[in-house]
Order: C-alpha cells, then sequence, then structure tokens
C-alpha cells in the first residue's frame, strides 16, 4: 500500500514511517501542509495521514480542497485534539477516521489497513469465513467445524466486525465507535470482557484458537497465528 | 413591573428610604414654617396691642380720664362688631368703667401678659374663644385693660397645620409614586445587565450588555461590564489556545516516549524481566497519557458553551445501552445491573458525552459493590429528568460528598484502588454543561448519584 504522511513533529513521523514500513508498505512523508496538498493530488496514494495542525496550510482546509478534487481517497486525520467536537470536526471536512494523539502504532495502523480495505471491496459474498468458522450474513448463523454456535445480537455484532477484518487487528476504540457506536473512553476493560466471551463461545471447544489478544493493541481473528 | 420582584429589590428599599428621607426633610421645613408664622403673628398682634396701649396712655396723660373714656368709647363703636380688639377702663378697684368685655378677666399674669377664655355671646350662640391682653396702671390707680380675641389666630394656626398635613400627605403619594416610577426604570435597565449575566453564565461568552444612549451611570456600568466581558473572552480564548498548544507540545513527547517503548517492546529480544520492565513502562505511560487526555477533555468540556436544546438524547436507550456494554463486566462479581425504565426520557444533551459520564459512575458503581449485590440504573421524567446510578457498596461518607467532585480527589479508602481522581470531576463537568445538578445520597447501604437535568427545553 502507498501512504502518504503529512505530519510536522519529526519524532511521530519517523515511528509511523518506521512502522508503517515495517508493515511493508511504501510511505511518503512531507512536513508541511502545502507540500502535502500538491502531493496529493499528483501522485497517487492508497491512503493519507494528515496532522490537524501543520505549518503553511493546516489539516482540515487541506482535506477540504483535496476533497474537491477526489472523493475517495481515504484519509485519517491524526490530531492532538481529540474531543467529540474536533473528531466532528474532521469528519465533516471529508476525513474518513480520526485518531487522537498520543496513539498506539498498532491503533494507527489497524486503522489504516481498515480504511484502505473498505475502498477495496472483495467480492459481494453473503457468507463470510475464518478457518472453520463461518458466519452467514442473511440467516446470522454463526458455525465452527460445522457445530452452530448460539450469540447473542451484541456478541454476532462483534464477531461480524471482527470477522469482516480478518487477519487485521481491531483495537478495542475501534470496536466501541463501531459496535457500541459510542466515542468514550472507558476506564475499565469492558471491551476484554466481551472478548473473553465471544472466545469461551467461539474458541473453547476447538483445538486450534482464532480470536487472538494482540499485545498492547487490540484483537485480530485469524487462522494464522 | 412585577410587584413580586419590586418588594425585595434593592430599588424598593431605595424608595423606602428616599420617601422617608424626603417626608423626615419636609416636615422639618413644614414645622419650621409653621413655627416661624405662628410666632410672627402673636408678635404683630402683641406689638399692635402695646402701640394702642401708648396711644391710650398718651391720651390719658393729656386728657384725663374723660378722655380716655370718650376715645375708648370711639374706639369700641368704631370697631367692626366682630372686631377683636377689647378695651377695659376700670377704677382702682377693678370696677369696669367702660369697654367691651363685662369684668377684669381671671387668668394666668405671665410677663405682663394675660391669657384668659373669654365667652362670646354672638349670634351663634355662647362660643369660647382664646384671648390676650395686656394691663396698664394709668396714673391714679385706674387700670386699663388692652387685648384681643386670639380665635382669629388659633383658626389660622390650624389652617396652617392642616395645609401643612395635606402638603405632607401629597409628598408622601408623590415620593413613593415617583420612587416607583424611577425604581421601576431602574430595575429594568438592570434586569438588561441581569438578563445579559445569565446568558453569558450559561455559556454564550459573546453577548454584551445593550447600551440606553443616555450615557449615564448605568451605560457607564454596562460598558465597564462589556469591556470586563471583552477581556474574559480574550483571556479565554488565550486558554483554549494554550491548552491546545499544551495538548499539542506536551502530549507529542509524550507520545514519543510511549512510541520508543512500543517499538521496544515489539522488537525486543530481551531476557523475560527486561520484557516485564518494559512492558510495566509501557503501561505507566499509557495512564500518564490517559490522565493528562482526561484533564485535557474537563477543561475543554468547562469550555464548552451549554448544550443546545436541538440535540435529543434518550436516556432510557443510554441506559439500556449502558449495561449491555457493562453486564459481561458485572457479570464477573454476581452483580445485576437493572433498569426499571420502559419509557422514553427525552433530554436535551449530547450523547457521547452523557455516556462517558455515566460510563464513569458505573464503573465506580461496580468497582465499590460486594460480590452478589444489585446496581440499578433508574431514569424518568419526573418533574425533572433524571438519571441514577445507585449500588449497595460502601457508599461516600456525607461530608465527603462535595469533595470527591474535585480534581484528584480520592477517598481513603479507595487508594490501593486503581484509578487516577479524575473520573467523578469529568461527570461533573458533563453534567455542568448540560445545566445539569449531580447529588450523591445513601442508598442504605451504598451510593446513589443522581443527575437531575432541567425540566424546560
Amino acid at each position: 500500500m502507498r501512504i502518504l504522511l503529512i505530519e510536522d513533529d519529526p519524532d511521530t513521523a519517523q515511528h509511523v514511517r518506521r512502522g508503517l514500513a515495517e508493515s511493508m508498505h511504501v510511505v511518503d512523508h512531507t512536513d508541511n501542509g502545502n507540500d502535502g496538498l500538491g502531493l496529493a493530488l499528483t501522485e497517487h496514494y492508497d491512503v493519507i495521514i494528515v496532522d490537524r495542525m501543520l505549518p503553511g496550510r493546516d489539516g482540515i482546509s487541506l482535506i477540504k480542497a483535496l476533497r474537491e478534487k477526489n472523493q475517495r481517497l481515504p484519509i485519517l486525520i491524526l490530531s492532538a485534539l481529540g474531543d467529540t467536537d474536533d473528531r466532528v470536526a474532521g469528519l465533516k471536512a471529508g476525513g474518513d477516521d480520526y485518531l487522537a494523539k498520543p496513539f498506539a502504532f498498532s491503533e494507527l495502523l489497524a486503522r489504516v489497513e481498515a480504511l484502505q480495505r473498505r475502498t477495496q471491496q472483495g467480492p459481494i459474498t453473503t457468507k463470510l469465513q475464518v478457518g472453520d468458522l463461518t458466519v452467514d450474513l442473511l440467516s446470522r448463523e454463526v458455525r465452527r467445524a460445522n457445530q452452530l454456535i448460539s450469540l447473542q445480537p451484541r456478541e454476532y455484532r462483534l464477531l461480524l466486525y471482527l470477522v469482516q477484518h480478518a487477519d487485521q487487528v481491531v483495537t478495542r476504540t475501534m470496536l466501541l465507535e463501531t459496535v457500541w457506536d459510542y466515542h468514550f473512553d472507558p476506564q475499565t476493560n469492558v471491551i476484554d470482557v466481551h472478548i473473553s466471551r465471544l472466545r469461551s463461545k467461539i474458541d473453547r471447544d476447538f483445538d486450534s484458537p482464532l480470536l487472538h489478544t494482540v499485545r498492547g493493541a487490540g484483537y485480530v481473528i485469524s487462522e494464522h497465528r | 413591573m412585577n410587584i413580586a420582584r419590586f418588594f425585595p429589590s434593592t430599588t424598593f428599599k431605595l424608595v423606602i428610604w428616599y420617601v422617608g428621607l424626603f417626608s423626615l426633610s419636609v416636615i422639618v421645613i413644614f414645622g419650621f414654617i409653621y413655627w416661624s408664622t405662628a410666632t410672627y403673628m402673636a408678635t404683630q398682634t402683641d406689638a399692635a396691642i402695646e402701640t394702642e396701649i401708648q396711644a391710650l396712655a398718651e391720651h390719658y396723660e393729656k386728657g384725663g380720664i374723660r378722655a380716655l373714656r370718650q376715645l375708648i368709647v370711639e374706639r369700641v363703636q368704631r370697631q367692626h362688631p366682630t372686631g377683636t380688639t377689647i378695651f377695659l377702663l376700670t377704677n382702682p378697684a377693678y370696677q369696669p368703667l367702660v369697654g367691651n368685655i363685662s369684668g377684669w378677666p381671671k387668668g394666668n399674669e405671665n410677663g405682663g401678659w394675660i391669657d384668659f377664655t373669654l365667652e362670646d355671646a354672638g349670634t351663634a350662640g355662647n362660643e369660647l374663644h382664646m384671648a390676650r391682653a395686656r394691663p396698664f396702671l394709668l396714673r391714679g390707680g385706674f387700670h386699663l385693660l388692652v387685648g384681643r380675641d386670639t380665635e382669629t389666630l388659633q383658626v389660622a394656626k390650624t389652617r396652617i397645620i392642616q395645609s401643612l398635613s395635606w402638603g405632607l400627605v401629597l409628598t408622601l403619594v408623590l415620593g413613593i409614586a415617583g420612587g416607583i416610577v424611577m425604581s421601576g426604570r431602574m430595575l429594568r435597565r438592570l434586569d438588561v445587565i441581569n438578563d445579559t449575566s445569565q446568558h453569558i453564565m450559561d455559556g454564550d461568552l459573546s453577548q454584551r450588555v445593550l447600551l440606553s444612549g443616555d450615557n449615564d451611570e448605568f451605560d457607564q456600568l454596562a460598558r465597564n461590564l462589556n469591556r470586563m466581558l471583552d477581556k474574559i473572552e480574550t483571556l479565554l480564548d488565550d486558554i483554549h489556545r494554550v491548552s491546545d498548544n499544551i495538548a499539542h507540545d506536551m502530549k507529542t513527547p509524550l507520545a514519543r516516549l510511549r512510541a520508543r517503548l512500543e517499538s521496544l517492546v515489539q522488537s525486543s529480544q530481551e531476557d523475560l524481566a527486561t520484557r516485564h520492565d518494559l512492558d510495566v513502562a509501557l503501561r505507566e505511560s499509557d495512564q500518564l497519557l490517559t490522565m493528562f487526555n482526561v484533564v485535557l477533555r474537563i477543561a475543554r468540556i468547562e469550555a464548552t458553551p451549554h448544550i443546545q436544546p436541538t440535540e435529543h438524547v434518550n436516556l432510557a436507550i443510554l441506559a439500556r445501552d449502558l449495561i449491555d456494554l457493562y453486564e459481561p463486566l458485572a457479570a464477573e462479581k454476581n452483580l445485576t445491573l437493572s433498569c426499571p425504565t420502559n419509557q422514553a426520557v427525552m433530554i436535551a444533551g449530547d450523547r457521547d458525552m452523557l455516556f462517558q459520564a455515566f460510563s464513569n459512575l458505573i464503573d465506580n458503581a461496580i468497582k465499590y459493590a460486594p460480590l452478589e449485590s444489585h446496581v440499578v440504573l433508574d431514569t424518568d421524567l419526573g418533574p425533572k429528568p433524571f438519571f441514577e446510578i445507585s449500588d449497595q457498596g460502601p457508599g461516600i461518607p456525607e461530608p465527603q460528598h462535595e469533595r470527591v467532585f474535585q480534581r484528584f480527589h480520592r477517598l481513603d479508602q479507595s487508594r490501593s484502588t486503581p484509578g487516577n481522581g479524575l473520573g467523578l470531576s469529568l461527570v461533573r463537568a458533563v453534567t455542568n454543561v448540560h445545566s445539569a445538578t449531580i447529588s450523591l445520597s445513601d442508598n442504605r447501604p451504598g451510593l446513589a448519584v443522581r443527575v437531575t437535568f432541567p425540566a424546560a427545553w
């Protein structure tokens, strides 16, 4: 994946570049808004990561300008301002996702990959599969090794989101935002408890676990781990 | 003008003082007028009598007793029948020789004057009049008395008192009416300032007090207030900018620290002990960042304008979602989470903010509730919509109720449990933004936290 990073803080930029490079992505970096807009308009990128506060042209105005030319390009906003209002302002301007600083790199990676996947739709299907786990989107039936597993509605939505992002790290915040639809920071490990419930239903009676915890980042559902 | 508001008002007190002082000064002035008029009239009368006596005495000196008698008769006759001058001439034994009263009056003699009552056999029957006369001893032992019926003087005095009293009443009425009108004007001017301040306290700092254009003290006050508000607004903007900059400038190095630790953890081939230390360091930095974020968030929530009544939140759905999210966590302690509400409870609010606040409260309830107890989320429209979370834990002693909302405040018994003492401060900030009140009460046993929202929206 080819990624444009527009970030003025050299350390953050270096950290992100190195992390993305390790995950086999190609990164172009610039530290100001004007160059960023120029690159974004002339080169082809799969995802753009842009800081909100930038010298030259700030992130929001960059996104607005970019959206006038290119409607589809996924944009992730980085910002030290982590409040609902800022989030809404960023998303209104045309950003696709919003990540408040400081962030764990794994969170950034998870979101970038989710953004890219969103634009690269796979074949349309009514059945999702990870290893021997299948999710029937029509009947909402979940089977593992052909055994029917009964899930609560919320557990089903949790599993569905994980399966839709199979082999991809999904963070706790992403789960809260999409499965519960609330933007907030829980003080305790509420999500972990939901995951361990789900795990006990889909993994406990089977030899190889599918639902893995990624230390310091979140969760991933995958058969290769 | 609202009467119920008028009576306790400062302006009412002002009116009372104003009318009181005004009446007092009017009474003093009127008293002086009365006193000087009455004295003047009395001295005038006395002087006239003295002159008359002088004239009569001179006549006696020149023409003897006969001439005096003649003159007195003339004077009495020439006088108007209702005339008020009294003449009496007696022999040395006080037997009347000539005059218009029947005998020497018995009265209190006082400094050469006699005050006595006179029986006037007029057309309207017998009337008692006050009279005042001056006796004079003529050569040869004759007694001369010249005086005046002071009734007219009394009447005049009474009239003066009457008209002055009416004047006083009129003054009072006009003073009160004037005071009410004046204070009504003042109240209206103050109302403008009060209304504006209320709007500003509700979070709209862009409001300014309207000037009347009279350029009076109120306008000066309003102008000063407006200038002060301008200053506060710039200061607040500065604070926002500063806190944004702090967020940007201080969180960034912290984030770098975290990032370094993160890549160390990921790439480390170190022994188990080092890895463990790195993990702990990462967790610590996460905690530091979380705390930092929460403090900034509280500051920013406090600075947001009050919630506009266009954003509607159903508290019952919020309660249901909270239970859905926290039920597994509660189940680990065998707690039951329940919400008895089955009707919609609509309020004006920010859904995410309220969810954050209530989740902090549930977190606390679950943390402190004893095993196998009940945590109840209740919400109702009531007279005012409310949201209440009650547990059966140790509760919070009454004297601590206010202090738990202070930043970084932790109860002694909870120092050993994880937390940063910011949860309830954030709740308070969120409720303030919603113009809601938060109250703690004893759930016997346990704690009940109730957030009450304003009724009208």
